[in-house]
């Protein structure tokens, strides 16, 4: 059931990536409410699912990878929905779709919906910490999402080469606006789920503790790069897409070794 | 009852023949006059249009001696080249004409508000009745969707535009722009005008003759710059017009390099016009400058004005299928009393009610 949810849910997403792309390909893009339609509608199933595994599993779903990777993409679309206005509307959506999408088919193909050995104890410490982790991770996301924008608006505005998109991408300073205020916010969820984390009362693997830490370093450097002037906004966009694929990576690997360490 | 249009264009007639026909304030009235129930006169400074309706014909040179002018009145009507339209003729017309596509600019956006203002007008003087007022609501109607729906009224179509587009793109809203100005000629001015149409406030001018620099600065309400101090405003200006007439580069790759070492964070918009150029073309390889000279702003203005001729087909659709169903509905209404019409009483905004 919580399946057919999701799945819903997906197709949602995949209808605004779906119309984005006819759109684009027809070379009449236009914004519109169907992509924030689309995801609000979408979300709203993953908050159905998230709230049906959650009910069932007596705490916040964070057990398995499956579970990581939805909760993931739900942030992304719950940043969207709060700063999306901020941005052009349906244009944010157009970018922010196909990330979710990704996230979602990968998590609902992928044979990682492991059922956890035996039940979790309920550990309100762990959870804040998990779930305030997954919710930077979504600003995270959301500002490489503006990235890309800015990137591609850059090239566009360096090559002389004006496509449709162009008309509907927001100027270049109220991007880089709108990256900066993305990766302070995501940067302070981040610690505020970096501390917690050392209250959970659990021993925690030091590969967890060591890759948490790298990214947040990572993300401090961009910032400390960004506000004392040593980075480009071009570059700033480009290491927000560098950043946040780094973090997807290393949150595969966060998960993957703690399920590999989960007592059999 | 038949809906018919009259009329001169550009298409058709030279500004000369057009301004012969200008009409007068009382024209409405005499075309009333001459047999039409109801009668409207579009003048742009591209058409002199009449949009009437009548029970029998009212021919084109009853309009034509309408619309001269008291003062031509010895140059025979007939000598210019009227077009006629009549009923769904005239639709199809009307709603090109609102939609942009008969236009001199190709999707231009100010004729809609001429015609709006012109039906408005006549509205209220009582001269437009319940037949031209389902023409004009259904030809709004139709010029938003081809808005909406099609790329028809996309990107600037001159140079000056374009480059103001571009700094738009760039930084967002001018108004916190910081603009220097190098050279005084016509060009520099036009595009000056044209950043302050759009907000700009800190305008900057520099010359090599200081007092060309202060009259152009005082026209723009900016302020002149001694021409020795240009390169020191490089490190805190937003958008650099140059349209000099030296012989070599002003600016090259190395020495604006040091200049933009303490604004990394900033963009700098250069706009060369000069011919030829002012700035070396390898200037915009710099991170976070953009760089573009007359062939470049050309060649947009060329796009965004190809890209709106390709629209030209699918905005002919929407107004076919428009015409089609007005066409209908129009004769639906003609067998109606007029009591019945959607005309609405002086006083309420027909606008309002096109949009619900």
């Amino acid at each position: 059931m919580d399946r057919h949810l999701l799945i819903v849910s997906t197709i949602c997403f995949l209808a605004a990536v779906a119309r984005t792309g006819a759109l684009l390909r027809a070379k009449k893009f236009q914004p519109g409410r169907f992509n924030f339609l689309a995801i609000g509608l979408g979300f709203i199933f993953q908050t159905a699912f998230l709230s049906i595994r959650g009910h069932a599993l007596g705490r916040c779903p964070l057990t398995n990878l499956f579970e990581v990777f939805i909760f993931l993409a739900w942030s992304v679309a719950l940043i969207y929905m709060l700063v999306g206005p901020v941005y052009r509307l349906s244009l944010m959506g157009a970018f922010t779709a196909p990330l979710v999408v990704l996230l979602q088919g990968f998590a609902l193909i992928a044979p990682i919906d492991q059922p956890h050995p035996g039940k979790l104890p309920a550990n309100s410490w762990l959870e804040f910490h998990a779930s305030i982790s997954l919710i930077a991770y979504g600003a995270f996301a959301l500002a490489c999402i503006a990235g890309v924008m800015y990137l591609v608006q850059e090239r566009q505005l360096k090559t002389h080469h004006l496509h449709s998109i162009f008309y509907h991408l927001p100027p270049l300073t109220d991007l880089f606006a709108a990256i900066t205020r993305l990766l302070w916010f995501g940067f302070a969820l981040y610690t505020l789920g970096l501390v917690s984390g050392f209250f959970v009362g659990q021993p925690l693997p030091w590969v967890q503790v060591a890759c948490a830490i790298g990214v947040w370093v990572l993300y401090a450097a961009i910032l400390q790069g960004q506000h004392w002037r040593r980075f480009s906004p071009k570059r700033v966009a480009a290491l927000c897409i560098i950043g946040f694929s780094a973090a997807l990576t290393l949150l595969w690997g966060i998960t993957f070794t703690a399920q590999m360490q989960s007592p059999p | 009852m038949n809906l018919f249009c009259v009329g001169l264009s550009h298409h058709n007639a030279d500004v000369e023949t057009r301004e012969r026909f200008t009409g007068n304030p009382e024209t409405d009235c005499v075309l009333r006059d001459s047999g039409c129930a109801e009668a409207l006169v579009l003048t742009t400074c591209n058409r002199v249009e009449v949009y009437g309706a009548a029970e029998a014909r009212v021919s084109t040179l009853d309009i034509a001696r309408c619309l001269a002018r008291k003062i031509d009145k010895h140059v025979p009507p007939d000598s210019a080249p009227f077009y006629r339209y009549e009923d769904k003729q005239c639709a199809q017309h009307l709603f090109r004409v609102a939609s942009g596509l008969d236009s001199m600019v190709v999707g231009e956006t100010e004729i809609l508000g001429q015609a709006k203002k012109t039906y408005e007008s006549a509205r209220q003087s009582g001269a437009a009745g319940p037949y031209l007022h389902r023409l004009f609501q259904r030809a709004f109607r139709v010029a938003k969707q081809v808005r909406t729906h099609t790329d028809i009224t996309r990107g600037a179509v001159s140079v000056g535009s374009v480059a103001v587009d571009l700094a738009e793109k760039i930084f967002g809203n001018l108004a916190s722009c910081k603009v220097l100005v190098l050279g005084a000629g016509e060009t520099s001015e036009r595009t000056a005008r044209a950043l302050l149409s759009r907000g700009v406030a800190d305008l900057r001018v520099s010359n090599r003759s200081a007092e060309r620099a202060e009259n152009l600065a005082a026209l723009v309400a900016g302020r002149a710059i001694r021409f020795e101090e240009w390169p020191e405003q490089c490190r805190e200006i937003d958008i650099l017009v140059t349209s000099t007439s030296s012989d070599a580069p002003l600016l090259g790759r190395e020495n604006l390099m040091s200049m933009l070492r303490d604004r990394i964070d900033r963009p700098l918009f250069i706009i060369d016009i000069a011919v030829p150029r002012d700035v070396d073309p390898n200037v915009n390889e710099l991170d976070g400058v953009y760089l573009y000279d007359i062939d470049s702003l050309q060649s947009i203005a060329d796009q965004s004005l190809a890209l709106r001729r390709q629209q030209v087909a699918a905005a002919e659709a929407i107004i076919a299928q428009h015409v089609a169903d007005f066409g209908q509905s129009i004769s639906r209404a003609l067998n109606r009393s007029p009591r019945d019409s959607e005309h609405p009483p002086v006083g309420e905004t027909p606008l309002r009610a096109s949009e619900l």
